[in-house]
């Protein structure tokens, strides 16, 4: 049934209420403006400034390092489990997968940083910092890897796995010539999300980051209570085109059918 | 290598990443709730439900509200944002099950994209959207809803706009994949034997989209109950709720038996919305596919 027009109306509104936020930061970022959001004409001086401030571009780097690291991490642990899952026995474990997302993220952090603090205790050593950082962003990273490459094996073909078996190749010889090349696209949209979420991660930094943990987001927080800047602007805007890249990226090759 | 073999190696590393990494600590936060805070903000022992009565208000001095009115407010927060969330979704899911079957994957991609953004610049950009020479106040003014020069944040209406607009997204996914698949013969059916729209709609149309619609409040209400960065950043940390007060025990007042309490507060909700989904068998996941 075609809605009407009330419904389409309603519907660009809340496009445009969900875009109104980006926009607008990247709106800003080129604004001569150095104090509130009135325009008064274009300029890259707050850019500028981003590439000659020291602090942002130390956030910049261990950003993209954390992200790097973790998502490496969570792929390969992640399309495993998808893997496994495939298993009609593990149908409790795979239901039980979207769990974390519900979870209230502060709750999350909190509870790891909880762990971490406890074996510091009973062991004298210290993981908080980048190691905490790693193990928070995996943690959260690896059921959307997982839920997104099962999408994925569940598309394939069975019937190809089936030839290459019945043609004598062994278990793991079908697993890496058959089934790890048809899921490739699945595994890299998925990395790509995974990255993102790394990428755009504030709670569980900012628990368990430390000193040292100062990424993008806990670094723009940290500027906000210093009020608003137009350089962390710019930086907000790069985290936002990161972000917006990675996902397109995702959704073009999840779109490809296998 | 036989198959069981095979699926215990691929199982193994993630299942036990997750159970340590995940389940365990959600467990011991739970544990500690019932613990008691040391004189250097150590966690000791023995058990007690003390954190959970000073969280009713029974505390040490007298009977004082405060924490479980913060619960209190949390909740009507949760309430109200999904209530709106689901407002929200609704034409969006409808018109994206419109399209043309090519197209639906992008318009879901467009939907989804402020999500996969990060919060903190989305939530900063509310600061600005709705200072005082933002032109939503400027607006409001020249429409004489409020003074000129007044600022539509820090406030309650401010902390409502930023969590609505980071949830949607978790709304539509769920609702869609119902919206998708309504059997509109049904409601031709029920139209043709004299039905009003309107009880067509509850009785036709409703009964089709009711798994879309509790997946998608569960995915807005049970995460929105503790979120702490958009009460902070647009609250004018004079509003207090729950992600705040658990961040403020864990960070400056350093008590952490006590910030478990309210974290365990926070995490109930999502264990009972999980028994009762296994009891129902419903797949909450069934979106993300």
């Amino acid at each position: 049934m075609k809605p009407r027009w009330p419904t389409r109306l309603a519907a660009l509104g809340v496009l445009a209420f969900l875009y109104a936020p980006i926009v607008m930061v990247v709106s800003w970022s080129f604004n001569a403006a150095r104090n509130g959001t009135v325009w008064e004409g274009f300029t890259l001086r707050w850019y500028q400034a981003l590439i000659e401030s020291p602090e942002a571009l130390g956030a910049l780097r261990l950003s993209l390092g954390l992200a790097l690291a973790s998502t490496l991490l969570s792929t390969v642990l992640g399309t495993l489990l998808a893997l496994g899952l495939r298993d009609r026995r593990a149908r409790f474990l795979e239901s039980l997968l979207p769990l974390p997302a519900f979870v209230p993220d502060v709750v999350f952090a909190a509870a790891l940083l909880l762990l971490l603090a406890l074996i510091e205790r009973a062991t004298g050593f210290s993981t908080l910092g980048f190691t905490a950082m790693l193990v928070g962003h995996v943690t959260f990273q690896l059921p959307f890897v997982t839920l997104v490459v099962r999408a994925r094996l569940r598309d394939l073909d069975p019937a190809l796995e089936e030839a290459a078996r019945d043609l004598g190749a062994s278990r793991s010889q079908t697993i890496w010539h058959i089934t790890l090349p048809l899921l490739l696209p699945g595994v890299i949209a998925a990395a790509l999300l995974a990255f993102t979420l790394s990428l755009d991660d504030f709670i569980v930094s900012f628990f368990t980051g430390g000193p040292g943990g100062t990424t993008l987001p806990v670094f723009i927080y940290a500027s906000l209570k210093r009020g608003l800047s137009p350089v962390v602007h710019a930086l907000a805007s790069i985290l936002v085109v990161l972000s917006v890249l990675a996902v397109a990226g995702a959704t073009l090759l999840r779109s490809r059918n296998p | 290598m036989s198959a069981t073999r095979f699926t215990r190696l691929t199982l193994a590393p993630g299942a036990l990443w997750l159970i340590v990494c995940f389940a365990l600590p959600l467990a011991l936060i739970v544990a500690v709730s019932f613990a008691s805070r040391g004189e250097y903000g150590t966690i000791e022992g023995p058990p007690t439900l003390a954190n959970y009565a000073r969280l009713a208000g029974y505390g040490e001095l007298d009977y004082d509200p405060f924490y479980a009115r913060v619960v209190g407010r949390s909740v009507a927060l949760a309430v109200v944002v999904t209530l709106v969330c689901g407002l929200a979704a609704l034409p969006v899911a409808s018109a994206v099950a419109a399209l043309a079957p090519a197209r639906r994957n992008w318009a879901l991609a467009f939907v989804t994209i402020p999500f996969w953004t990060s919060l903190i610049v989305r939530t900063y950009a509310w600061q600005g959207l709705l200072a005082a020479d933002g032109w939503i106040a400027r607006l409001a003014a020249a429409l004489g809803l409020i003074e000129s020069g007044t600022a539509l944040q820090p406030g309650l209406g401010a902390v409502v706009t930023g969590m609505v607009c980071d949830f949607i997204p978790f709304f539509v996914l769920p609702l869609y994949a119902s919206v998708e698949k309504i059997d509109w013969t049904l409601v031709e059916a029920a139209r043709d034997l004299g039905a009003t729209p309107r009880r067509a709609w509850i009785h036709a149309v409703w009964p089709q989209i009711r798994p879309g619609a509790f997946a998608g409040a569960a995915l807005v209400f049970l995460p929105s109950l503790g979120q702490f960065v958009i009460p902070e950043l647009l609250g004018g940390g004079k509003i207090f709720f729950l992600g705040g007060v658990i961040q403020q025990q864990f960070g400056p007042a350093l008590d952490w038996p006590f910030g478990a309490a309210l974290a365990s507060a926070a995490l109930a909700p999502v264990l009972l919305g999980l028994a009762l989904m296994a009891s129902r068998r419903d797949d909450a996941s069934a979106f993300l596919r």
